[in-house]
């Protein structure tokens, strides 16, 4: 059997539409997650935070937490002297016998703070003072020359909030230290298993990973901001050491919010210069952002039109008194996707030309034009756009409707993984990966690869994942995992059938080349009368288990991937409320493993475009400089009447299916935003400034239309 | 949350007699869908739980027949969202309530939430939220004032509350005229619903008028009126959110001719804010845009917007304008 994926033509479950294999469980609760953990005598862990955006501690009390029953143990983090950068920040954590009770100890550690000077203004260079450092200018070709020949010149101004990850399982784990503590158990809430047993048992004083284990075997969410253990992980192993007790970290939605990750802000003030048939020749940015204490802001514009001759960009980065960012989905890439596609778009409203066709027009300074055009086309066609389509402003009516495009880019090139195959004497096949599911459908992708390589039913194949104990695989960031573990696994299997085709070919003509397992039978593919049942067939593999590792394979998978999205929506010009009426996402992927799962990744990621277009953003109190919406309540997500219709077209032409398997999770999230907005524009003849486009935000921006 | 006892009584007197003279002391439970949260948050720390739950007559309704207020409903306090919702009596006769209730979105919500708790829930406003108190003062400056006020009052924030009455049913029971009975050691009161409310002009007062040893027993809407109501709520989100103003309007008609008008506006100021000089606007005059324009514009006299309010001016305008229209069009 070839190493090579076969034809899709010829498959039975591979790149078909099949159902996340623990579904059920996690519908139902019987899949367990960090956060459902619970073990014997455990205790829990929580934190006492700072309640101001920047402070120095003065002094710590936690006398009366110390001597509350229920009380196990207090460690003071922050102590006198300690500045704290942050609201939310840790000052001292608690472990008790109970939640309620670890939650009432916390409140009783008296803290003394000095407030300090912050910052959290990081919309306003200028009000952001010495908290803004502008960068330097970069200058290519000649952007003032390109500007005075531009046929038409657009000036955009537009940005969105920090948002955050929001994973719907908090940051935490639990960890239970041997009585003797020479080993560990940590059930950990991350996207990223292999070699967190080390981690944890570093912290925990036992330095020996081989005598520790981590396990996820579920997990609510990471986004990228969970490949750490974090502090809060640390703190899990070092008070289960100290106390000899399982201790159970989870943080409360306040820290999750403030402190697990957040994605920068950006924004941008924009000029776009343009020949008479559209051809961009110019483009001028000054950019800002933050993203949070350590500060690092927006990337090189434009976004995927990249390479425009004649531009000039500026950057300056602020630093806020914030919760740091980490890696959000696509770090930096919805981000700049709005910045780049709201340009483009208002220089195609300033010429009079249709948007898409603008795009098209350009796609000459992308990588993948044809890719783009290929898709584009499409999306037009599903939102039925030659129909629909407006010029701006050209309606009256209270509630308008507006359409609007973008197009982004990533990689999605597999991880390092590892893979082994085990094929038993009774014809059970077991795959092992020391992956974790993200969100990706590790399992799914796993059994199906294995089934489809073996010729077996999907419920003949047990997938084991989530256990640093299992075959090492790489951390799911960076759309890494599905080309990683699928190539791997499609190693590990072509290896076990060779070996088996090996042993039965005596019995089925004598060339092993010639066998082919397919239907739950092997059988040399010139005579499927003489076929033998799989279970039967696995009986010549002997008293042992046939056990083959694989790895990821460079040549089943690829990386860079294109894809276009169109919005239509609805707005309010009295109320300035926005509504989704469709999103249309087309996207390329190379080989799909589930197209089901593949189409729910790009339906995930349109609803989670639809939150930052509209509703999420972190607000910072410019008094205190604290969080003032640390819960759910006013960290607005879209709910499931909010997101309107979704249509997802994966591409599966055999070309694209035939460039090897390439990840999906992040290239969907990044241009709904930018589509949002750019339809927004369109229905209203005005850019909004900021995402979320809230209704104050919509109505600013058609009151300056109307100044204007 | 703190640790707390918990009485559950049977009967109205039984409940006013569990109560103390200090409010938060032993606080009141219906749905818990406020409370409880409040508590989660250490923003109230109570020392016991009264539930009015296990209270039968708190839990029934009666459509009145005798000659003095044919029609009228007496409702249970703890009647919940979701049975209004569901009764046609409410949406045939007091659209303006429906309509109210139908902007709760969450079933949850509705199932578990009572109507006395959505009329006595406590403010949103994020200080208030955060244990900075109902006026939300630091240093003897307005929190909400100086800082982030996106959701406050622009009405009636002149004094040291700047946060918003959360209750979106209050400014509709008050255009139908609704009365509620309070029940306290002296026996039942009847107020109308609109008492219910105060401003605070410090921060040793409360927003709600009940004393800390009363309940409010049953809300009374008056018999099938002949006059329109409807409601209309500025929510960004078609699920469950908070509205960034409510309108709610009844209007009596002569022939074509406006003869009777109230007009009150929820989440625009610390109480329900009962537009006298919309009504005013309104009376004598038949409906149409100019009108409703006019109306609106007089409902939202005299605002002052915080910094990063004023938008909430001009929603108040449309909710007045589209809840005119919805009444006047039934």
């Amino acid at each position: 059997m070839e190493l090579a994926w076969p034809d899709p033509k010829d498959t039975t479950v591979l790149g078909k539409r099949i159902v996340r294999l623990d579904g059920p469980d996690k519908a139902t609760g019987r899949a367990k997650y960090t956060y459902d953990t619970n073990r014997p005598r455990m205790l829990w862990a929580k934190y006492t935070t700072c309640p101001h955006g920047h402070a120095r501690v003065k002094s710590v009390d936690a006398d009366a937490a110390q001597k509350m029953a229920g009380v196990v143990a207090v460690e003071v983090l922050a102590p006198a002297g300690a500045e704290l950068n942050v609201a939310f920040a840790e000052v001292a954590i608690v472990a008790a016998e109970s939640e309620e009770i670890a939650r009432e100890a916390v409140r009783r550690i008296k803290v003394e703070f000095e407030v300090l000077p912050h910052n959290v203004v990081d919309d306003d260079p200028q009000a952001a003072g010495a908290s803004a450092r502008p960068g330097r200018a970069n200058v290519q070709g000649d952007p003032d020359a390109a500007f005075k020949e531009a046929a038409a010149v657009s000036e955009t101004e537009v940005g969105c909030s920090i948002i955050t990850h929001c994973c719907m399982e908090p940051h935490g784990s639990a960890v239970e230290v041997a009585a003797d503590g020479k080993s560990l158990t940590a059930w950990c809430s991350t996207q990223a298993i292999s070699g967190k047993n080390g981690r944890f048992a570093n912290e925990a004083g036992i330095g020996d990973a081989s005598t520790s284990v981590a396990i996820c075997q579920h997990m609510g969410g990471g986004f990228g901001s969970k490949f750490d253990i974090d502090t809060w992980g640390q703190w899990a192993a070092k008070l289960s050491a100290r106390t000899k007790r399982p201790v159970k970290v989870m943080l409360e939605r306040d820290m999750e919010l403030a402190l697990a990750g957040s994605r920068p802000s950006a924004f941008a003030r924009m000029r776009v210069g343009c020949k008479e048939d559209g051809t961009v020749t110019a483009w001028e940015s000054e950019a800002w952002g933050s993203g949070g204490i350590g500060g690092i802001g927006v990337r090189e514009l434009p976004y995927v039109f990249g390479n425009v001759p004649n531009k000039r960009t500026r950057t300056t980065p602020i630093t806020t008194n914030t919760g740091d960012q980490r890696a959000w989905r696509a770090p930096n890439h919805p981000q700049m996707a709005l910045l780049t596609m709201a340009a483009m778009s208002d220089c195609a409203a300033e010429l009079g030309m249709d948007e898409l066709e603008f795009f098209k027009k350009n796609l000459g300074y992308t990588q993948r034009a044809k890719v783009y055009e290929e898709e584009l086309n499409l999306a037009a066609e599903l939102i039925d756009w030659k129909k629909k389509w407006m010029p701006r402003g050209d309606q009256a009516d209270v509630v308008r409707r507006g359409l609007g495009c973008s197009i982004h880019t990533w990689g999605g090139g597999g991880h390092d993984s590892n893979v082994q195959c085990t094929i038993h004497p009774d014809g059970a096949v077991e795959i092992a990966c020391g992956t974790q599911d993200l969100g990706v459908g590790t399992r799914t992708a796993l059994a199906i690869v294995a089934a489809e390589t073996l010729g077996l039913p999907l419920e003949k194949v047990k997938v084991s994942i989530g256990d640093s104990r299992l075959p090492p695989s790489g951390g799911s960031g960076g759309s890494t995992t599905i080309g990683g573990i699928s190539s791997a696994a499609r190693d590990a299997c072509v290896q076990a059938a060779n070996a088996l085709f090996e042993k039965v070919a005596p019995e089925l003509g004598g060339d092993a080349k010639k066998l082919v397992a397919k239907g739950g039978k092997v059988y040399a593919a010139d005579n499927e009368a003489k076929a033998i049942p799989w279970d039967v067939a696995c009986r010549s593999v002997g008293a042992q288990p046939l056990v083959t590792t694989g790895k990821q394979q460079r040549a089943l998978m690829q990386q860079g991937v294109g894809g276009a999205q169109a919005a239509e929506v609805e707005v309010d010009v009295e109320t300035g409320i926005v509504r989704v009426l469709k999103l249309v996402a087309v996207q390329d992927c190379g080989r799909i493993i589930d197209l089901l799962t593949a189409e729910s990744q790009v339906r995930g990621a349109l609803i989670m475009g639809v939150c930052s277009a509209l509703y999420e953003e972190r607000i910072m109190d410019p008094v205190t400089g604290t969080l003032l919406n640390p819960d759910m309540e006013f960290y607005k997500l879209a709910g499931i009447a909010d997101v309107g219709e979704l249509v997802v077209k994966m591409m599966e032409t055999p070309e694209h299916l035939g460039r090897g398997v390439i990840g999906l999770g992040e290239p969907p999230v990044i241009s709904p935003m930018a589509a949002i907005s750019n339809a927004v524009a369109n229905a209203i003849g005005a850019r909004v400034a900021r995402c979320p486009m809230t209704p104050d935000r919509v109505l600013a921006a058609l009151h300056k239309k109307k100044g204007a | 949350m703190n640790r707390f006892e918990f009485a559950r009584p049977s009967s109205v007197a039984d409940a006013v007699a569990l109560l103390t003279g200090k409010h938060d002391e032993t606080s009141v439970l219906a749905g818990g869908t406020d409370l409880l949260s409040l508590m989660k948050d250490f923003v109230v720390e109570p020392k016991r739980l009264m539930s009015l739950m296990g209270i039968e007559e708190m839990h029934s309704s009666a459509i009145g027949t005798g000659q003095r207020n044919p029609g009228a409903m007496a409702v249970g306090a703890t009647m919940t969202l979701d049975w209004l919702l569901e009764n046609r009596d409410v949406k045939a006769h007091w659209r303006a309530v429906w309509e109210a209730a139908a902007g709760v979105k969450s079933p949850q919500l509705r199932t578990m939430g009572t109507i006395g708790g959505e009329l006595l829930q406590r403010p949103r406003c994020w200080y208030f939220r955060r244990g900075q108190g109902l006026c939300a003062e630091l240093n003897d400056e307005s929190l909400p004032a100086k800082g982030d006020n996106r959701y406050h009052a622009v009405l009636g924030n002149a004094g040291p509350a700047k946060f918003v009455n959360a209750s979106s049913l209050a400014p509709a029971l008050i255009v139908c005229g609704a009365t509620v009975i309070v029940v306290g050691p002296k026996g039942p009161r009847t107020i109308p619903v609109k008492d219910l409310y105060t401003t605070p002009k410090s921060a040793a007062e409360r927003e709600l008028t009940l004393a800390a040893n009363e309940i409010v027993t049953s809300i009374n809407l008056q018999g099938p009126p002949a006059r329109k109501s409807a409601t209309y709520e500025v929510r960004p989100r078609q699920g469950l959110d908070w509205p960034l103003v409510t309108a709610s309007v009844a209007l009596g008609f002569d022939g074509k001719t406006i003869q009777s008008a109230v007009v009150v506006l929820g989440h625009v100021a610390p109480t329900p804010w009962v537009a006298d000089g919309a009504a005013k606007a309104l009376i004598g005059h038949a409906f149409d845009e100019k009108l409703a324009h006019a109306a609106a514009a007089a409902a939202v006299a005299g605002a002052t917007p915080l910094s990063k309010n004023a938008y909430k001016v001009e929603l108040a305008q449309v909710a007045v304008r589209r809840a005119l229209a919805a009444a006047a069009a039934t």
